[in-house]
C-alpha cells in the first residue's frame, strides 16, 4: 500500500561535504560497535540481552544530525545506535556492556539502559513503549522553561501498539509540544512481523487520529531521513507541535544476539542486507557525487574499528564495581538548602 | 497559630513552594479550572497561570510519565492523582521510570517529583474507589512514601517532599481533607523519615499511619478509661521507615499492635509487625498483633464497608489478646 508521501525540502543538498561525510561516519561507527558487540557476546565477553541496531543506522544518524546537545531523546532496548549518534563515548558504552565500574551507568544499566545524560539522553528504556511519556515530559519542560529545545522519542513498530503510545501522543498533540516521534519500523516486533501485530498499514497513519502530521520515509536512505527530520524538528522548535516520522527499515539481526530466528528465512534477511544496506547505499551515493572514494571509505571504517578496539581495551582494563556499590545511587542526597524542623 | 484543614494545609504547602521555586508545577485531572477534584489546588491556577497549573486529559499513565520526563529535564512536578485507585494505570511509570532511572543510570541524574492524592477507603464508593495501596508504593526501592495524618504534618511533609530530589508518593485521604487542627503560621518543614509519638504511654504500643490514626487515638482513650496506658506511634513516613521510634516504644511497653487499613497480605502493617517481632523479640511479652482491613474488596453497603475496615472494637480485641485481659 502506498504511504503518505511528502516532498521535504532538500536540506541535505545544502550540507557542506564534511557534514555529509559525518552522517556516514556516524553510521559506520555504529556498525563497527554493533558488529564487535555481537562477536563479544558470542565469545561470552558480554552477558545479558543485547539487541543490535545493525541495518538501522541511517535513522539515528539522519535524525540526530539536527539535534543540539541540550535537545533530548528517549531511547529503546535497541538503543546503542541512538547513544552513539547523540554523542556518547564508545569506550564508556563498551565498559557498561561489560558491567564495569567505568561504564556510563557504573555497570548497573547494561545494554538496555546505556545512557549518557550529559549529552541529552533521558534514559534508554527496556520496557517497550516506556519512553514516550518521558519525551513528552521533556517537551513540556521546554515549554515551561521557554526554551526552543525539542525532544525526540525513538520507538519501534511493536511499541506503537502499547497504551503508552496513545496517551503520550494525545497529550503531546493537545498541548502542541515540541516532540518528534521517530518510528523505526524494522518489520519485526520481537518474533512477530508488523502485519501480525499492528492494525495500521503504516505507523504514520496513526497520526491522523491525533490531528498531527505523520510521514513515512525510507529509513535506509539517510538523505530522506535527514530531510524529513530537518523539516519536522524545525517545525517542532517553532511551536508547530509534534509529528510522527516513520522510517521504514529492516532488522538485519535477530531480536537479540543468539535468537534462533525460526520465524523467518536466512534468504529474506540476506536479501535485505545485500540490496538495502544503508551504509552501502549512502557511500555509493557519496562516491557518485565525488565526495568519497574507496580509500576514504576504508579509512573511515578502519578508524571506527580502531575506536571500538580501544573501547574494548578500556572495558577489559576497567575494574568491576565493588559489591558494596549494589546499594549505591538509589537516592540523590543533595546538600540540604533548608533547615529541617523536627516536630 | 491558626486552625486549618488538612486540605488547606496541603494547599498552603504547594502555594508556598510554587512561589519559592519557579520549577515547581502541578498537573493532573481538574487541578486548574475546577480547583482540584477535592479542592486541594484551590486558587493556584489564578495565582500561577495555566503554564504551571496544568489540567490534563483523563490519562493517568500519560501525565504521570510526562511528569517523570519533566523531572528528568529539570523541573519539579507535582502530579495529582484524583485518587490512588486510578494510579494503578500509571504504576509502570512510577516503578520503572521514576523509581529506577537514577539507580540504573549509575546516579547520573535525579528525579525530583511528587505523586500525591487520596488513598484508602472513603465512604459508599465500593471496591474500585475504596482501597488502600500503601504497600504497592512501599514495596519499591527508589521511592519515598509519606502518609501525613494531621494538617501540620500534611503541610510540613509535603513541603519536604516538593524540595526532595527523589520521587515521593504522598498518601492522603478523602476522609481526612476536612480534618482541622492547629498549624503554626510560620514556615516549617517536617523531615521525611521521622515518626511521631501521637500519645505517650507505657503499657502497650499502637503503631499506625494515615487515616486510622483517628480510631487508634479513640481506642487509646478507651483503654485509658480502663486503666491501660497505650503509646501511639504515627509513622508519618513509610519509606524511609523510622524503625528506631517503633522499637524504642515497644522495648518500653513490651506489647505491640499494628493498625493498617490495607489488606493484610504483604502489607506495610505486616512488614512492621515482622520487624517488631524480629528486633524486639527479647522484650516482647506477647505476640505482635495486626489489625488490618479485611481480606476482601470493599463492599458498598455502609455497614458492610465499616465491617471490612479496622475499628476501635477490633483494636480493643487485639489489646485484650496482647494484654491477656478478657476484662478490657
Amino acid at each position: 500500500m502506498p504511504f503518505q508521501k511528502r516532498e521535504f525540502p532538500n536540506a541535505f543538498a545544502n550540507l557542506p561535504k564534511e557534514k555529509a561525510l559525518a552522517l556516514l561516519e556516524t553510521m559506520v561507527r555504529i556498525r563497527a560497535f554493533e558488529s564487535r558487540v555481537e562477536e563479544l557476546f558470542l565469545n561470552r565477553k558480554i552477558p545479558g540481552f543485547v539487541h543490535l541496531y545493525i541495518g538501522e543506522e541511517a535513522i539515528a544518524s539522519g535524525v540526530m544530525a539536527h539535534l543540539n546537545k541540550d535537545d533530548s531523546i528517549t531511547s529503546t532496548h535497541r538503543g546503542h545506535g541512538h547513544a552513539i549518534a547523540k554523542g556518547a563515548r564508545i569506550d564508556r558504552m563498551m565498559a557498561e556492556l561489560y558491567g564495569k565500574k567505568t561504564g556510563y551507568c557504573k555497570g548497573k544499566g547494561g545494554s538496555m539502559h546505556i545512557a549518557d545524560f550529559s549529552v541529552g539522553m533521558l534514559g534508554a528504556n527496556g520496557v517497550v513503549g516506556g519512553g514516550y511519556n518521558i519525551a513528552v515530559g521533556a517537551g513540556i519542560s521546554a515549554r515551561i522553561k521557554k526554551t526552543d529545545q525539542v525532544a525526540v522519542c525513538f520507538f519501534g513498530d511493536g511499541a506503537s501498539n502499547r497504551g503508552t503510545f496513545h496517551e503520550a501522543l494525545n497529550l503531546a498533540a493537545v498541548w502542541k509540544l515540541p516532540v518528534l516521534f521517530v518510528n523505526e519500523n524494522n518489520q519485526w516486533a520481537s518474533t512477530t512481523p508488523t502485519s501480525f501485530a499492528t492494525s495500521a498499514v503504516h505507523i504514520a497513519d496513526r497520526a491522523k487520529g491525533y490531528g498531527i502530521e505523520g510521514y513515512t520515509v525510507d529509513g535506509n536512505n539517510v538523505i530522506e531521513v535527514y530531510n524529513a527530520a530537518s523539516a519536522l524538528i524545525e517545525a517542532a522548535r517553532k511551536g508547530k507541535g509534534p509529528a510522527i516520522l516513520e522510517c521504514l527499515t529492516y532488522r538485519i539481526k535477530g531480536h537479540y544476539v543468539g535468537d534462533p530466528e525460526r520465524y523467518r528465512t536466512k534468504e529474506e534477511v540476506q536479501k535485505h542486507f545485500t540490496e538495502n544496506d544503508p551504509i552501502i547505499r549512502f557511500s555509493a551515493y557519496l562516491k557518485e557525487k565525488g565526495m568519497l572514494d574507496d580509500a576514504g571509505l576504508e579509512a573511515m571504517k578502519a578508524a571506527a574499528v580502531r575506536e571500538v578496539a580501544a573501547g574494548e581495551k578500556f572495558a577489559e582494563d576497567s575494574p568491576y564495581p565493588d559489591k558494596e556499590e549494589a546499594l549505591d545511587d538509589l537516592f540523590s542526597f543533595s546538600p540540604k538548602e533548608f533547615p529541617e524542623v523536627v516536630r | 497559630m491558626a486552625e486549618i484543614t488538612y486540605r488547606e494545609a496541603l494547599n498552603r504547602a504547594m502555594d508556598e513552594e510554587m512561589a519559592r521555586d519557579a520549577k515547581v508545577f502541578i498537573l493532573g485531572e481538574e487541578v486548574g479550572e475546577y480547583d482540584g477534584a477535592y479542592k486541594v489546588s484551590k486558587g493556584l491556577l489564578s495565582k500561577y497561570g495555566p503554564g504551571r497549573v496544568k489540567d490534563t486529559p483523563i490519562s493517568e499513565l500519560g501525565f504521570t510519565g510526562l511528569g517523570v520526563g519533566a523531572a528528568l529535564a529539570g523541573l519539579r512536578p507535582i502530579v495529582e492523582w484524583m485518587t490512588h485507585n486510578f494510579a494503578l494505570l500509571a504504576i509502570d511509570q512510577v516503578v520503572n521510570n521514576a523509581a529506577k532511572m537514577r539507580q540504573m543510570s549509575g546516579g547520573q541524574l535525579k528525579v525530583p517529583i511528587v505523586f500525591r492524592g487520596p488513598n484508602g477507603p472513603a465512604e459508599y464508593l465500593a471496591s474500585q474507589h475504596s482501597q488502600a495501596f500503601a504497600s504497592y508504593w512501599a514495596h519499591v526501592p527508589g521511592l519515598k512514601v509519606i502518609a501525613p495524618a494531621t494538617p501540620a504534618d500534611a503541610y510540613g511533609l509535603l513541603k519536604s517532599a516538593i524540595r526532595d530530589d527523589n520521587p515521593v508518593v504522598v498518601l492522603e485521604s478523602e476522609m481526612m481533607y476536612a480534618w482541622k487542627d492547629e498549624v503554626p503560621d510560620e514556615e516549617f518543614l517536617v523531615p521525611i523519615g521521622k515518626a511521631r509519638v501521637a500519645k505517650e504511654g507505657k503499657d502497650l504500643t499502637l503503631v499506625t499511619f494515615s487515616k486510622p490514626i483517628k480510631i487508634v487515638i479513640e481506642a487509646a482513650a478507651a483503654l485509658v478509661a480502663k486503666g491501660v496506658d497505650a503509646e501511639v506511634i504515627d509513622l508519618r513516613s513509610i519509606r524511609p521507615l523510622d524503625e528506631g521510634a517503633v522499637y524504642d516504644s515497644v522495648r518500653k511497653t513490651g506489647r505491640c499492635i499494628v493498625v493498617d487499613e490495607s489488606w493484610p497480605v504483604a502489607s506495610v502493617g505486616s512488614h512492621v509487625a515482622w520487624l517488631v517481632s524480629k528486633h524486639c523479640f527479647d522484650t516482647l511479652d506477647a505476640q505482635v498483633e495486626l489489625v488490618s482491613g479485611e481480606d476482601v474488596p470493599m463492599p458498598y453497603n455502609h455497614a458492610l464497608e465499616i465491617a471490612a475496615q479496622p475499628s476501635v472494637e477490633k483494636i480493643l480485641a487485639a489489646a485484650r489478646r496482647v494484654l491477656y485481659r478478657e476484662d478490657l
